[in-house]
């Protein structure tokens, strides 16, 4: 290298292929034309592969007569319906699976995780080998497990297994006692609504209260007596506007009631316990990460064990537990189209199912179907981000 | 005279035994079980249910159990059958393979434990080179052996595999496909050219946002329609192809949370040193980073072990699947429950020991970057 060159202030600019902006521009450039070209190789096929094989296109099937029956249905449905109408019943199935089983998986996983805590070693035990057997056996091995193993094994209606001759138990479902709303009972639902309003208000006077002059109130306490109360009362003023259905024997089955077919309790039973053992572990590792100084810490201010609980370890806990929380009940909702192996009637089951073999039209079902599942994926992940946000440590 | 009254010079008396309320059985339960009334209700609560549940299922799997005979008829004494697993264990290992080929299943499977077990242990000489041979020459070595068709093996066609040995394939190769994949799309996501960033990124939520099955239904009646007339490509790879793109989607964000993992001054560093992009990466990051996410890329292929299971319902016979036709064989109507009790009992070993890996590689990785 000589040395008699020129310093110059700004470095010498590299020949064009060598220039990073130009490279970068280049390399993207292929990248989406190959990405576009493949695209397109596949469109082709796959219109060229649909016209041969003489399948329709486009989303009118959605409008014709859908001509199968569906075992289980929240709205209105019948042979005569639409196929549209099949995939609004089995979302709405999967939604109502999907909500029962975050809720019953959430008690769960609370209570064991907390269980698995205890210093009580017995107590503790039963967690863990709960946990550990039923988050390494495949969800889909449990669904059949309850649903062939156990629920097909109770008896026929004749000898259901009963309970207090309200809840009944037989290979055709569990039966149990339907309200039947009368006339007036508006009141008490307007009631519930005032008792909600009146416990934020109440809240926010009690958190003004204390901020001014540093009293707690019993909010939890009042906002118990507030939420059964008001609507308590509007039932007694109303005269009990309510009456209940009862399941009845009838011939060879039950008559009347609310009825959860057996398909929605083995899914409902294997979604909540499996997912159930991954959030303890979740709540577990969430309480375990609040630092033990700050227990002492609250313990030396005077805090009690359960104030100490309520306003220091959870709230710092829950920062921890709410991102794979997230994820869990994300993943509940997925595995909800497992359901399809058992024939329980949601998404996958009716509509990747029974409408595909019936239309053909492959793509368009398979793409509505994946389009439910991520706009929901992208629902919950936003909603939970935004509510995350709010969680956060706020850093001083 | 008696001890406790003796007199003794300052600094000369024995050592006292601990009162029996601080040592031994009795305080250990008085601690654990005991240490208050709360407890105690807890403590008897957890026993009685013990007591109610453990006794019937001792009896029914071992005490009561039936293991001699191959018939349902052998079944009498009211307990578990094993026969029904004893009479169908072949098949529930080999699916539909054919009994005089069975050979080259063993031999594969025996070549992967043999490989990947020594694999597993840090100071192992040759580590790098068993998983360079278990990563890219083993595949080569399995297809040959479990598919046949050179070396004078007989082709067995893909429809007949089935049993544990189907399970083990689809897991193991979806891991090693999506591995790769996962390392591009992870780069792809961190890269800071807009466009490749964006497609990456919309591949994995697209991927991690539906679930699986909605994906083997897609691999089995969509990939058919994608390729060009008169092309077709057999089932079991169709599967493949689906849980291959659907576990690499998972995967990168596992490298991607290894990468992000790696300070910012290794990046800085290996690029003042002259390296390359390309370089910087396959030198410096990616060692790196990969070593670290091990424990991750355990934990998604435990994940992906358990949900080979949904092959089953697009009509594939892995090991779940082989079980519950067995179950449903009229000839052995009503055992069910042997069937899932031996099927959990088999995933669970799997899964199980996979979890205790994961968690020693965690506490024996996390000397290194804890900050």
């Amino acid at each position: 290298m000589s040395t008699n060159h020129e310093i110059s202030s700004t470095p010498a600019k590299p020949p064009i292929w060598n220039d990073p902006v130009y490279r970068g521009i280049f390399f993207q450039v292929l990248v989406l034309g190959a990405v576009v070209l493949f695209g397109l190789y596949i469109f082709n096929n796959t219109a060229e592969n649909l016209e041969r094989q003489g399948i329709a296109s486009g989303f009118g099937f959605m409008n014709t007569t859908a001509g199968f029956g569906i075992i289980t249905h929240l709205v209105e449905y019948t042979e005569e319906s639409s196929y549209g109408r099949a995939f609004l019943v089995g979302l709405l199935n999967t939604l109502l699976v999907s909500a029962v089983g975050v809720v019953l998986a959430t008690l769960l996983g609370l209570l064991v995780g907390i269980a698995r805590l205890s210093k009580n070693l017995l107590v503790s035990g039963i967690a863990t080998v709960y946990i550990e057997v039923i988050r390494n056996i495949p969800l889909l091995l449990q669904i059949f497990f309850w649903y062939f193993a156990v629920l097909r094994s109770v008896p026929a209606p004749k000898n259901s297994v009963e309970l207090l001759d309200t809840f009944f138990l037989n290979n055709r479902g569990l039966y149990s006692p339907a309200p039947l709303p009368q006339s007036g009972f508006m009141w008490i639902v307007i009631a519930l609504i005032v008792a909600i309003v009146a416990i934020i208000i109440m809240r926010n006077w009690a958190r003004k209260r204390q901020d001014r002059t540093g009293q707690p109130f019993h909010t939890f306490y009042v906002s118990l007596a507030i939420l059964i109360g008001l609507p308590a009362l509007a039932a007694i003023v109303t005269g009990l506007p309510l009456a209940w259905e009862y399941p009845v024997l009838k011939g060879f089955n039950f008559q009347g009631g609310l009825v959860m077919i057996p398909e929605f309790v083995a899914l409902l039973l294997a979604l909540s316990i499996y997912t159930g053992a991954f959030i303890a572990e979740i709540v577990r590792a969430g309480i375990l990460s609040v630092s033990h100084g700050q227990t002492e810490a609250a313990s030396a201010v005077g805090l009690r064990n359960s104030v100490t609980l309520r306003l220091v370890v959870l709230p710092q806990a829950l920062r921890v537990i709410i991102p794979p929380l997230t994820s869990q009940y994300l993943n509940l909702v997925k595995n909800s189209s497992l359901a399809a192996a058992i024939a329980y009637p949601e998404l996958v089951s009716i509509f990747a199912g029974t409408v595909l073999n019936q239309t053909g039209q492959a793509v368009e079902v398979i793409l509505i179907t994946m389009g439910v599942y991520l706009t929901i994926s992208l629902t919950i992940s936003l909603f939970m981000n935004w509510y995350n946000k709010n969680m956060a440590l706020v850093e001083r | 005279m008696n001890p406790a009254t003796q007199t003794y010079e300052p600094g000369t008396h024995p050592d006292l035994p601990p009162p029996s309320s601080a040592v031994g059985a009795v305080a250990w339960m008085r601690r654990h079980l005991f240490s208050g009334p709360w407890n105690t209700i807890l403590t008897l609560l957890a026993a009685y249910l013990l007591i109610l549940v453990i006794p019937p299922i001792i009896r029914w799997v071992f005490v009561d159990a039936d293991l001699s005979g191959d018939t349902r008829e052998a079944c009498t004494s009211g307990g578990a059958c094993w026969v029904f697993i004893k009479v169908r264990f072949a098949q529930f290992m080999y699916g539909f393979y054919p009994i005089e080929e069975r050979w080259r299943v063993d031999l594969t499977f025996i070549i992967f434990f043999a490989v990947l077990i020594p694999m597993m242990f840090e100071r192992m000489p040759g580590r790098k080179w068993l998983t360079i041979f278990l990563l890219f020459i083993f595949p080569i070595i399995a297809f040959f052996l479990l598919y046949g068709g050179s070396f004078g093996l007989a082709v067995v066609e893909t429809p007949r595999w089935g049993g544990l040995m189907l399970t083990l394939v689809i897991a193991v190769i979806g891991i090693v496909a999506s591995l790769p994949i996962g390392v591009v799309l992870a780069l792809g996501r961190r890269s800071n050219m807009p466009i490749v960033r964006t497609i990456c990124v919309v591949f994995i939520e697209f991927w991690r946002g539906v679930p699986l099955i909605t994906v083997l239904f897609m691999a089995s009646v969509m990939f058919p329609l994608f390729m060009p007339e008169g092309a077709s490509f057999d089932k079991l790879l169709r599967a493949l192809i689906g849980v291959a793109l659907f576990s690499a989607a998972y995967m990168a964000e596992v490298i991607r949370g290894g990468l992000q993992a790696i300070p910012k001054g290794q990046y800085e560093a290996a690029e003042a040193m002259g390296l390359g992009y390309w370089r910087v990466m396959g030198l410096v990051i990616l060692p790196q980073a990969l070593k670290m996410v091990i424990p991750g890329i355990v934990n998604t292929f435990i994940g992906l072990f358990k949900d080979t299971t949904l092959v089953l319902i697009i009509g594939l016979f892995d090991f779940l699947g082989i079980v519950q036709a067995a179950a449903t064989d009229p000839k052995w109507l009503g055992y069910s429950v042997e069937g899932y009790v031996f099927c959990a009992f088999v995933y669970w070993i799997f899964c199980f020991s996979m979890s205790r890996y994961s968690m020693y590689l965690e506490r024996k990785l996390d000397t290194g970057h804890a900050r």
